[in-house]
């Protein structure tokens, strides 16, 4: 029986390793270079501040940021199809005051908290209806879905309203220390959202499935995986997940407030591009979306810090979408060459 | 290899009876009957509307049958998805090679039956049960690299190898050798033999008559979806099988060959005179000449450069190096415009990505050519357009005979007939053609080469590529012979036959064979 | 039956039917009153407040054709505003007619410039198109906001005000300008071969380049009149509400812009695309808004109604809607292999 070489083995051996190497990580490649980023800004900044990268700013970066996280792993999923979800930012508004609404109207927190994470799923579902079975392009379909929560949040008020149940503001107000650095249970759930997101793309066969629609969706399809309800699938876990943002943005703030996530689903989606997942689909980590969002938090602090506008923080934003963009084009693109 | 179990070789597998299956305005299969043994290779041949992919497809439960039975290992079946083919042990292996790109090569193989420790996914497992069905066809790569990585030739094996962790029993390659060159073709059919040898089913679709006859037992031939005979592969002579398959017997060729066989007057000022042309990585510097009213011929493997080197003619791809004259005057092509504007156009051999825009009409693609010459500003005037779309849809029987109908549903053919007409619409002096008759079907293959004889004869100069080296000799009067990117020679092709333009593409001053 | 499987049916339909329920609901609804030799009335109402919208979807329209998509409109919009009210506010002189035009030939320029860069990163550097415009629509705003510090600049301009308020010959201006838009626009596209080339590379960039078309140059274009269309739409934005507001100017204006053109029958998939479909699209959504805000619905409510009109518009749309009744599933071409349309850039 011949055997056969590949092209790889005929060349000399440095390059081949190094080749070896890119051939099987290329996925990795601009994750490690957001992380890098994320390096580079943190030094930055903590020479120019310096006491920048403090065990109390650092805890306080994850979880101001919390809530975008948790987002940020949901569109992963939906993005890791060559899909996408711009509803969430809304979706993250309606639940929100929702919960403020139930739980000012006596609810129970046990019983509203379930409520308000169904009716995210229910949104991301109906989006995910559209799009598998009546061939709706993601971005229009969930551009119904954004319309959607977005009237709803006002539907259920008009204004603001306060959150007192002790239950959900101890999410946000009890601490647990070790020395000065701190975490709350917000921000617990969102690394929670993080790790299992993680393990669930890279373990199970659902996970893999995600990826091979990204890869070719119709390869996956003659492939025998189960294709339409993995896609389904994924919007009604960034709805759901939208949801949970809207309940640890609204412990954090102490309240429901139906104008809240405006554009935050284009955070989400700058934060998980910058974090290394492809739009194209099919090459991504959630680990890369939380380094995304890492990245999008400390720019945020740092243009606090320096007291400058608010306004500077999406120019910069916006800048280092698109250096990020070049970055990756460039890595990719070098990745796939074959001689 | 292991065993696939379960039927002993020569016994029937699949049984298909009395197949129909229509669309609207189309009878695509009429009682059709088609069966597989096991462990034999089987070539299903025909042209295109014959009804082979429409039979292919029932076989893999894309398309439901109106009538008719199906029956595997002697149990009758029906195939609402093609999950329940893949159950019943039928895989198919495409053109395209449907896997996906972003994922390794072990994960490929086993996606979907990864094997699964304490409820999660164990890797370690599925790169030593890949790389061990990998072994069993003799395939040695690293199974953690990138699919994308490796060659089309490669990523077939895996997906061959795919097939078997399915424990297919029936195997279905459709059009698999298009892409690979004479060395994989040995490789892809020495794992095909193993196979057969193991009892599997092999269903083989191809246009490449040469390698239907060196590697099939049986052939079965459709014709307008009718079933015209099954046949032993050494019962039937090419002649016959054509003739059986297209229901005429083909004295074009010849006719063509004849008229090619003329001599070109060379002692002007060649139409295109290349000088060092090359591209730093992708084609050494190469000269070129060709002269009006000839037909150049360039012949090569694949990966050998005529593609790239067309493309530098073209400016589809900017050169590095050289020269170009046109007429004896100096010209710069950088990009396709400047060559449009010599008169020069270039037919892709990717007709579908590169060539015909598919939700465009018959008609809109026909005059593409001449509209971005005159620019946006001067629109084609319906008479105008209508006439010139009339002419050559006649010209080159383009069918269905409808200029308003929307190009990406005709046949490959036709699609290659459509892109013909656009280039010779603008009245070219000089026609590159890349592989203008790959993957269509014999009728259509003549028509079209019939045109390039009759023009080249009336003064059309012609760059002609095509793997398909019979059509090379046939149509040109002087061949360049390419390889590894670099030109090696010419040859007169009045005075030489296929065996020595084979002999002189193989042997090389390096010694490499091919 | 031609006519009902006509692309703009639907549409048509759609609006016709809105007006016949409107009309029926209040009678008031058609009635256009003359007075002061102006027109007057509900219809004229929907007609003079769909102009910005109806700028920005026209060049949504083709940008979308050229497989592409401009998120950056509603930024652009912000800034187109916020110069001009700067320079009308800094200058002292308001209500100087010299004033406020070369204001609004400062913001166009500008307008010009911010869809000339998304030209250059999408067809010179070869970004994909949803990526290069939000990274417009991010900086953009901030851009608006750093030129108007951070507050909302408010102008007493007389020839301003007339851009969004004023009347030309019975009309409303800024009908005018919207309408003088889409003669032009369908002018250039359908009377010139501009329009089936469009076509061409939003179906196959590389057989356009191949064949000879100018698809670089095509695509440049498309966003740079996409720039000039959304700061046409900023300035009568601004003149409408006498001020700049960098956070609010053309806010979610890109989402409905890209509704108008989906329900006018363009696919987002780009290539073949309807100005008229795009007009219709544009007004039905101010009608629509007419309606909602004649329920008395609160305004912030009304995405609700639009989320149920993208729904019903694209599963009747839907191909399996269509496809009632066919029983083999994927059948294409005869070549037999389905073809599978390239991924759309907007992430389909």
């Amino acid at each position: 029986m011949t055997t056969t070489e590949t092209t790889e083995t005929t060349r000399s051996s440095p390059k081949q390793a190094d080749d070896r190497f890119i051939n099987r990580h290329a996925s990795l490649m601009p994750t490690f270079a957001a992380l890098g980023v994320l390096v580079v800004l943190l030094v930055a900044a903590q020479l120019y501040f310096g006491d920048f990268v403090s065990p109390g700013n650092m805890s306080a970066l994850l979880l101001d940021n919390a809530y975008l996280m948790v987002i940020a792993v949901g569109m992963t999923f939906v993005i890791l199809t060559a899909g996408i979800d711009l509803s969430v930012g809304s979706v993250m508004a309606f639940t929100g005051i929702l919960l403020a609404s139930l739980l000012g109207r006596g609810m129970p927190a046990a019983v509203a908290v379930p409520v308000i994470l169904l009716a995210g799923a229910v949104i991301g579902l109906l989006i995910g209806i559209l799009v598998q079975y009546f061939d709706v392009q993601p971005f229009i379909a969930s551009l119904a879905g954004l319309f959607l929560a977005r009237g709803l949040a006002f539907v259920v008020s008009l204004k603001s309203i306060r959150v007192d149940d002790p239950s959900v503001l101890w999410l946000q107000s009890t601490r647990f220390q070790v020395g000065d650095w701190y975490i709350t249970p917000t921000g617990i759930i969102a690394l929670l959202a993080v790790g299992i997101g993680a393990f669930v793309l890279q373990y199970t066969r659902f996970g893999r499935t995600v990826y091979a629609i990204g890869g070719n969706e119709q390869s996956a399809r003659l492939m025998g995986l189960k294709v339409a309800r993995t896609k389904v699938f994924v919007y009604l876990v960034s709805g759901s997940l939208a949801g949970l943002a809207g309940l640890i943005l609204t412990a954090y703030s102490g309240a429901g407030y139906p104008r809240n996530g405006i554009g935050t689903e284009l955070d989400a989606i700058a934060a998980v591009v910058i974090g290394g997942t492809l739009l194209s689909g099919g090459r991504g980590y959630v680990l890369g979306s939380m380094i995304g969002v890492l990245v999008y938090g400390t720019i945020k602090t740092v243009i606090s810090f320096l007291g400058a506008e608010q306004a500077w923080m999406q120019i910069i934003v916006g800048g280092l979408l698109l250096l990020f963009i070049l970055i990756q084009r460039f890595i990719v693109s070098r990745s796939e060459r074959r001689e | 290899m292991s065993n696939h179990g379960a039927s002993p070789p020569g016994s029937s597998i699949v049984e298909m009876r009395g197949i129909t299956i229509s669309f609207p305005g189309v009878l695509a299969l009429d009682n059709v009957d088609f069966s597989l043994r096991s462990g034999e290779i089987h070539a299903l041949m025909g042209e295109n509307g014959a009804g082979k992919s429409t039979l292919i497809k029932a076989l893999t439960g894309v398309y439901a049958i109106d009538s008719g039975e199906i029956a595997v290992a002697g149990r009758p079946v029906v195939f609402h998805t093609t999950a329940d083919a893949q159950v019943a042990g039928i895989s198919t292996v495409y053109q395209e090679v449907n896997l996906c790109p972003n994922l390794s090569v072990g994960e490929n193989v086993m996606l979907g039956h990864e094997p699964h420790r304490g409820g999660r996914i164990d890797w370690k497992g599925v790169h030593e049960q890949a790389a061990e069905h990998l072994r069993s066809l003799g395939v040695q790569i690293d199974t953690r690299t990138m699919l994308s990585s490796h060659s089309l030739a490669i990523q077939q094996l895996v997906a061959i190898s795919r097939a078997m962790v399915l424990e297919s029993r029936v195997l279905i390659l459709d059009e698999p050798t298009s892409s690979l060159d004479r060395g994989e073709v040995e490789q892809l059919f020495a794992v095909i033999r193993e196979l057969r040898t193991a009892g599997v089913a092999i269903l083989f679709v191809s246009h490449f008559l040469e390698q239907v006859y060196e590697i099939s037992d049986r052939v079965t031939v459709l014709r307008n979806g009718q079933l015209v005979g099954e046949y032993l592969i050494e019962d039937l002579p090419r002649h016959d099988l054509v003739t059986k398959m297209i229901g005429r017997v083909l004295d074009d060729l010849e006719a063509i060959s004849e008229a090619s066989n003329r001599e070109v007057d060379r002692s002007g000022v060649p139409v295109l005179k290349a000088t060092e042309v090359g591209r730093r990585g992708v084609l050494e510097p190469a000269d070129l000449e060709v002269f009006q009213g000839e037909v150049v011929g360039l012949a090569g493997l694949l990966g050998s450069g005529r593609t790239e080197l067309a493309r530098l003619l073209y400016g589809a791809d900017r050169a590095d190096t050289g020269s170009i004259s046109i007429n004896g005057e100096p010209v710069r092509i950088g990009t396709p415009r400047h060559a449009i504007e010599q008169r020069i156009v270039f037919s892709s051999e990717d007709r579908r990505g590169e060539g015909i825009v598919s939700d465009l009409t018959v008609a809109e693609n026909i005059v593409l050519g001449i509209q971005a010459r005159r620019g946006w500003r001067h629109k084609i005037r319906k008479a105008e357009r209508d006439a010139v779309v009339a002419e050559y849809m006649e010209a080159l029987d383009v069918r269905p005979a409808n200029p308003d109908s929307v190009v990406g549903t005709l046949s490959g053919g036709n699609q290659q007939k459509v892109l013909l007409a656009r280039w010779l619409a603008t009245a070219p002096e000089l026609l590159i053609l890349d592989e203008p008759t790959r993957g269509i079907d014999v009728g259509a293959k003549a028509d079209i080469q019939r045109k390039v004889a009759e023009l080249s004869a009336a003064g059309l100069s012609v760059i002609f590529i095509s793997s398909e080296l019979e059509e090379v000799l046939r149509l040109a009067q002087r061949v360049v012979v390419m390889r590894d990117r670099r030109e090696i020679g010419q040859l007169d092709s009045n005075r030489v036959g296929l065996n020595d333009l084979i002999e002189y593409i193989a042997n090389t001053s390096d010694g490499s064979a091919a | 039956m031609g006519v009902v499987k006509h692309r703009l049916f639907w549409p048509i339909a759609a609006l016709l039917t809105l007006v016949v329920v409107n009309t029926l609901s209040r009678p008031q609804f058609i009635k256009v009153t003359v007075r002061d030799g102006q027109l007057y009335g509900a219809l004229i109402d929907i007609l003079r407040n769909s102009a910005p919208l109806m700028l920005v979807a026209l060049g949504m329209t083709i940008v979308i054709a050229t497989r592409g998509i401009d998120l950056s409109v509603g930024a652009v919009m912000a800034v187109s505003g916020a110069v001009a009210l700067t320079i009308i506010h800094d200058s002292g002189n308001p209500d100087n007619l010299g004033t406020v035009v070369s204001a609004v030939v400062v913001a166009l320029l500008v307008a010009l410039v911010l869809g000339s860069w998304n030209g250059m990163l999408i067809a010179v550097l070869g970004i994909q198109p949803i990526i290069a415009t939000l990274v417009l629509m991010l900086a953009g705003r901030g851009v608006a906001l750093l030129i108007t510090e951070g507050f909302i600049t408010t102008v007493n301009s007389g020839p301003f005000e007339y851009i969004a308020t004023g009347y030309l010959l019975i009309l409303p201006f800024a009908f005018l300008i919207s309408l003088t838009a889409i003669l032009l626009i369908g002018a250039f596209e359908r009377r010139t071969a501009l329009g089936m080339l469009t076509e061409a590379v939003g179906i196959n960039p590389e057989a356009s380049r191949l064949a000879g078309v100018r698809s670089r140059g095509i695509i440049f274009s498309v966003y740079v009149v996409s720039g000039l269309m959304a700061g046409i739409a900023g300035i009568i934005y601004s003149s409408n509400i006498r001020a700049a507001d960098a956070n609010a100017a053309g806010l979610f204006i890109e989402l409905y812009a890209i509704l108008a053109v989906v329900l006018g029958g363009t696919s987002l998939q780009g290539g073949k695309f309807s100005i008229a479909g795009t007009v219709i699209g544009v007004l039905i959504i101010q009608t629509l808004n007419s309606t909602i805000l004649f329920l008395g619905v609160p305004s912030a409510q009304s995405p609700v109604f639009f989320a149920l009109v993208v729904v019903l518009v694209v599963i009747v749309q839907s191909p399996r809607v269509r496809q009632l009744g066919r029983r083999p599933r994927g059948a294409t071409g005869s070549d037999g292999t389905a073809d599978k349309p390239a991924k759309a850039e907007v992430g389909a």
